[in-house]
């Protein structure tokens, strides 16, 4: 068994080879403390604000506004936290959803340990929250509202631009976890009105362990890490400089071959769900039809369960991988599946398969070929189908 | 995180399959928590015959049914009685703490069917 085929990008990349060796001399030869006054010093701190233009230009912010953290849940914690923190005095409340990532809803469980007020908004059967129950769901105290750009599990892409001119118009933060959206979806900040967003560069191609959030000019955020004056006094720790670097060279590359790898990995995954859907039978596309990520399929397989599917398609050297209870180590299925309005015994059979750069028509013919017998065996084996059988 | 032993009986599961007209039939847990296991049983002069399985669950789920099933086959109903879910656990090599509640649905599920042929049997 030697093919292997990752179909796991939306849970992390490798990082590109052109990334690695811009960050390899950052390791020995460039080594110094970007803090520092002397030589050693000083040629780091250029290269870090080169990453910084490099970022900020990906989403149309200005350097100043880019802040690099250890990753994207740092940059949620931040921007969440950062702000209640800091605009206590305005208000208490905040506004998120049902369907975020765990840093955005942990830090929001959190912060209502604390005396905040936090209304997490349901979604639609496709995972799309209205602009509207952002609207409605606004009070006086209303200090910040979180939405994520697109979904990480079933790839559904959130009306922002709407949800960032309500928050605009309001006078209240919006801040949106854009990890899967960037290298996906092009994004302007300033343009779309918004205040605050997280990225996460082993998403794109870049390193693992270091991530940025934008913050606009005139937010008022107070650090959450203390220690330091770095990133003008936001974030304090010495800089993870190679990994800034590879953050730089990763969305700076992403947007670069944007439309050329896009449209490709759209039409491997169109070809993946169209696949399945006329293959298997008693399956269902999880997520927006077509308002979703290039790179994202999420699939239901009723009457089988998720971890038991995973490890079949791994024995066959496919990647994937699962909302399902078993493979979280809890009892509960996905969030998010359940959000979207299905049963508990279905949510427990999806599957996940996430595109990347490598993937190829052929590796899609493969998953199309070998995931239905894999179905099958698994449905012949379950109580649950012959039932669905024996009735029929 | 499974041991070779529990891969082994995930990826061939013994005595997959139903009984026709079974002597007993026991099926625990439900679909809401992911797991259902239901087995069968066919017992002559209080000795487990033939032993047959479906599991709707995880990959331990399904290796626990299929061990058990290898445990109490051939043996009596009071030899089957006695088997736990430790037992389980152990024949399995161990388990992942998180997975630990299959097994304990095995041991139900072998119970489950005796009970019913011991129902039948009273009747």
């Amino acid at each position: 068994m030697s093919k292997r085929i990752y179909l796991d990008h939306a849970a992390t990349t490798y990082t590109n080879k052109e990334v690695l060796n811009e960050m390899l001399p950052y390791f020995t030869e460039y080594f110094g403390n970007p803090s520092s006054v002397h030589q050693f010093g000083r040629e780091v701190k250029k290269s870090i604000d080169v990453a910084r233009d490099r970022v900020a230009k990906a989403i149309g912010a200005l350097p100043e506004e880019i802040y690099f953290t250890a990753g994207g849940s740092e940059a949620d914690n931040l921007a969440i936290k950062g702000v209640a923190y800091a605009n206590k005095s305005k208000g208490n409340h905040i506004i998120t959803t049902k369907i975020e990532h765990p840093a955005v809803l942990e830090t929001c469980e959190q912060l209502e340990k604390e005396g905040f007020e936090v209304t997490f908004l349901d979604v639609d059967q496709y995972g799309v929250v209205s602009p509207e129950a952002v609207r409605n769901a606004i009070k006086d105290n209303t200090i910040l509202i979180s939405v994520m750009y697109a979904n990480n599990e079933i790839g559904t892409i959130q009306p922002i631009s709407e949800i960032a001119q309500i928050a605009n118009e309001k006078k209240i933060y919006f801040h949106t976890d854009a990890v899967q959206a960037i290298g996906s979806i092009r994004i302007n900040v300033k343009e779309q009105n918004i205040d605050m967003l997280s990225m996460a560069s082993h998403k794109f191609y870049g390193p693992k362990g270091v991530g940025a959030l934008y913050v606009r000019k005139g937010v008022k955020l107070i650090s959450i890490i203390h220690g330091g004056s770095q990133e003008r006094k936001r974030r304090a720790g010495t800089e993870n400089v190679p990994g800034i670097i590879g953050i730089g060279k990763a969305i700076e590359l992403a947007y670069q071959k944007f439309d050329e790898n896009n449209a490709r990995i759209t039409m491997l995954r169109d070809k993946l769900i169209k696949g399945i859907m006329e293959k298997v039978p008693y399956t269902r596309l999880n997520g927006h039809p077509e308002n979703r990520l290039p790179n994202n399929t999420n699939f239901c397989f009723e009457y089988i369960e998720g971890e038991s599917l995973l490890l079949n398609l791994d024995m066959k050297g496919i990647a994937g991988s699962s909302g399902s209870a078993c493979s979280s180590g809890s009892l509960e299925p996905s969030h998010v599946l359940l959000a979207i309005g299905l049963p508990h015994e279905i949510a427990h059979g999806s599957l996940r398969l996430s595109l990347g750069e490598v993937n190829t028509e052929e590796d899609i013919e493969y998953v199309l070929q070998v995931l239905p017998e894999i179905v099958d065996r698994l449905r012949q084996m379950s109580p649950l189908y012959e039932k669905v059988k024996g009735g029929k | 995180m499974y041991s070779d032993k529990v891969m082994d009986h995930f990826s061939s599961p013994r005595n997959v399959g139903e009984i026709e007209n079974a002597d007993g039939v026991g099926e625990v847990g439900n679909a809401h928590c992911g797991d259902i296991m239901k087995i069968y049983l066919k017992i002559e002069d209080e000795v487990i015959t033939d032993v047959k399985f479906k599991t709707f669950g995880c990959g331990a789920a399904i290796a626990t049914s299929s061990i058990a099933t290898e445990m109490i086959k051939g043996k009596t109903v009071e030899e089957a009685l006695k088997i736990t879910n430790k037992a389980v656990v152990e024949s399995l090599d161990g388990l992942p703490p998180q997975k630990i509640h299959c097994s304990v649905l095995a041991e139900e599920a072998v119970k489950a069917a005796i009970e019913d042929y011991q129902k039948k049997k009273a009747q």
